[in-house]
């Protein structure tokens, strides 16, 4: 099988392998690699198989899945922006039975981790998701994937309100399998990142994905009107970089034991291993995949090589390492830091 | 299956307002069939522009001094096409490829058109190439705007059975579009199958004609990919199934090739209310 001849620079196929330990661990879910692909940024791993073996790495985490199929928004769809991208795909997918039967399916019988990302409109959606999954095979971890409005209250977004977003975790926590992580992903576009993420780990939750996109918008200058059908949509690529690591790092400094999936802009080892400074446990590349198909592949390449030239012996011994000395964890009363 | 390679630029040269490329591409000519596209990293490794552009693959060669070999046409668009333009003799690029559906082509001698509109004769050269060892005739329609923006026309009369050229504003051929001189030449040679690749517009009329005729349409559409290897879901458009159901596909894996008679023109762009997961009409 031909994978991917074409690696740059120190990710080659020709860099010598270092030793370094890469395993990796969220919450309950152990891994050989701390890289992970993004949801809605590798489908459910079969096409991105063809340019590298999806078993290497962290895992996969699929695209946010709903309990039914749909059909997204119209086109256009996407629009580049300055070293990023806007997206509004409108979570189109064959809704959770299809996804179970087919996608999950194909994973476990492939052999590789899995973190299944569910997307719901109501508590009540979330919920039943969590009960479809608890029986199907193959499920590693669940993400929820909080970024929905929320059709039964004014369409507020779950992940911008600490109550709703406690709801959500709540629910799905009780419907999943004991055993089962869930991690909850959370949205940059709220005013204080921490307190959501204080709010859904007394909800009960394993671990935290850190960030979603960010809502954004261009208009076409020759139509003069928005670019996207959707109007808005989520910025996502290196442009969001330095604002899902400011929130990493927020949520490190406030919850110094939560386990941390660090999500945003990462194109190359160096991104990742900022994330992992920052107190990230593991990473997710989302975006730049679109951009080089191998990238989670070559990311966990580069990071190993990047951490041995750094001295880490492993992945675990860089895991907060920016934030040594700041002496914010002793007097860290119960996980509750204010900042400023 | 896809592979992604580091490319050498061997050649770039103008024709009319287009640019050449000839790229070294191990492992892509040979799987390569007609319809395939590549797409190419702009910029190199720290660039800003994120997306990697699609590109018809124009011809390919699997041998020779350099190994496999392909050409694309490029048509200066934005910032993405205006820096391929800008490629020099061994500057290297980024390329992963063949991806999509290849055109499909008949079992028997069958009486063929192929319609290409600007840039969008590229993947029809070895396509009729292809058709002619079958022992099809070749038709070919090529149109533009302009006899500057239309592309190959000597290269292709050579493996055309007859080549009829329009141009809107009558700077070269017939004066008009390609679906003014379409019906006649169907009917004078019987078309059983027509393929066409050019803007969607012009892809949504060919299909008309074609149906109108009884004929066989495969179109190769152009929708704004991101990924162009089945990943993101950018690049949808509705087009009905075996089953009847209407579905928003991938055009990148699903096409770019598609039935011109399965695809639903008028509504590019939206989603039919009948597609499968649909939002459900507002009745209040
Ligand atoms: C399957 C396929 C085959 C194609 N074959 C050719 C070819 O043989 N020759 C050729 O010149 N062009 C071809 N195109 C169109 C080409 O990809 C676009 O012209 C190019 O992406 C524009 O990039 P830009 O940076 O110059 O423009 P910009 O407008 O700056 O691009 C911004 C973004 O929009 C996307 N985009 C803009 N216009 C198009 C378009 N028409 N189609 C798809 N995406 C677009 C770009 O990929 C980019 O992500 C093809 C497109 C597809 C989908
Ligand atoms: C095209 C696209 C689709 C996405 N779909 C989802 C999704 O279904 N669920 C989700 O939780 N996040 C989704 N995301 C967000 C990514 O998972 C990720 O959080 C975000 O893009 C930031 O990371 P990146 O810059 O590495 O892409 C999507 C992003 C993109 C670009
Ligand atoms: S371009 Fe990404 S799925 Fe088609």
């Amino acid at each position: 099988m031909t994978r991917a001849i074409f690696g740059r620079g120190i990710g080659s196929a020709a860099a010598p392998i270092p030793n370094t330990d890469m395993s990796a661990a969220l919450a309950s879910l152990s891994m050989p690699s701390p890289v992970l692909t993004a949801s809605g940024c590798a489908a459910s791993g079969r096409e991105l198989d063809q340019f590298f073996d999806i078993t290497k790495i962290g895992a996969i985490v699929t695209k946010s899945v709903m309990l039914r199929p749909r059909s997204g928004r119209p086109t256009p769809r996407m629009c580049e922006t300055p070293s990023g991208m806007l997206n509004s795909i409108g979570l189109q997918g064959p809704g959770i039975e299809e996804f179970i039967e087919v996608d999950l399916a194909w994973l476990e019988a492939r052999g590789a981790r899995t973190v299944v990302s569910i997307a719901g409109e109501s508590v009540d959606e979330y919920g039943k998701l969590a009960q479809k999954l608890r029986s199907a095979g193959g499920v590693d971890a669940i993400e929820v994937n909080i970024s929905c409005p929320n059709v039964t209250d004014r369409n507020q977004v779950f992940a911008c309100d600490p109550e709703m977003a406690a709801n959500v975790i709540q629910t799905v926590r009780r419907q999943s399998d004991s055993q089962t992580p869930i991690f909850a992903k959370l949205s940059p576009d709220v005013t204080d990142i921490a307190e959501i993420a204080r709010s859904v780990v007394r909800a009960g939750v394993d671990g935290l994905t850190v960030i979603n996109t960010a809502l954004g918008m261009v208009i076409d200058l020759e139509t003069m009107r928005p670019a996207l059908a959707g109007v808005t949509g989520g910025l996502s690529g290196p442009a969001i970089r330095p604002i899902a690591l400011r929130c990493v790092w927020q949520i490190r400094q406030a919850l110094p034991d939560i386990p941390i999936l660090g999500v945003g802009g990462i194109r190359t080892g160096l991104d990742a291993l900022q994330f992992i400074l920052a107190g990230a446990n593991a990473v997710s590349v989302g975006t730049m995949t679109f951009n080089d198909p191998s990238a989670p592949m070559r990311v966990h390449n580069e990071l190993a090589l990047a951490l041995q030239e750094r001295g880490f012996g492993s992945v675990s011994e860089a895991i907060s390492y920016g934030h040594r000395g700041a002496d914010v964890f002793e007097t860290a009363g119960e996980g509750e830091i204010e900042l400023e | 299956m896809p592979v992604q390679v580091r490319g050498e630029v061997l050649d770039v040269r103008r024709a009319g307002v287009y640019y050449v490329l000839s790229i070294t591409a191990p492992g892509i000519p040979e799987q390569f069939r007609p319809g395939h596209f590549v797409t190419i990293g702009i910029g190199g490794e720290e660039s800003g522009l994120i997306l990697r552009r699609a590109f018809a693959i124009h011809q390919v060669q699997s041998r020779g001094v350099y190994g496999g070999t392909l050409d694309v046409v490029v048509g200066v668009q934005g910032k993405g096409t205006r820096w391929l333009s800008g490629r020099r003799r061994h500057d290297t690029l980024d390329i992963v490829g063949p991806l999509g559906k290849p055109f499909i082509l008949p079992k028997e001698g069958v009486p063929c058109v192929l319609v290409g509109g600007g840039y969008g004769s590229a993947p029809l050269f070895m396509l009729a190439e292809q058709l002619r060892e079958r022992g099809c005739r070749v038709d070919v329609v090529l149109g533009a705007s302009t006899e500057e923006k239309l592309y190959g026309v000597l290269d292709i009369k050579r493996v055309s059975s007859m080549l009829t050229i329009t141009t809107e504003d009558g700077s070269s051929g017939t004066k008009g579009r390609v679906t003014d001189v379409l019906p006649d030449i169907m009917e004078r040679n019987n078309s059983a199958v027509v393929y066409a690749c050019g803007p969607m517009g012009m892809l949504a009329a060919v299909a008309a004609i074609a149906a109108e005729y009884r004929a066989y349409s495969q179109c190769s559409v152009e929708e704004s990919m991101a990924c162009g290897i089945g990943i993101c879901m950018t690049c949808v458009l509705p087009v009905i199934g075996d089953d009847g159901i209407t579905r928003m596909v991938r055009s990148c894996i699903e096409g770019p090739i598609f039935r011109g008679d399965l695809v639903r023109w008028d509504e590019i762009g939206t989603i039919p209310a009948d597609a499968l997961g649909a939002p459900a009409l507002d009745m209040s």
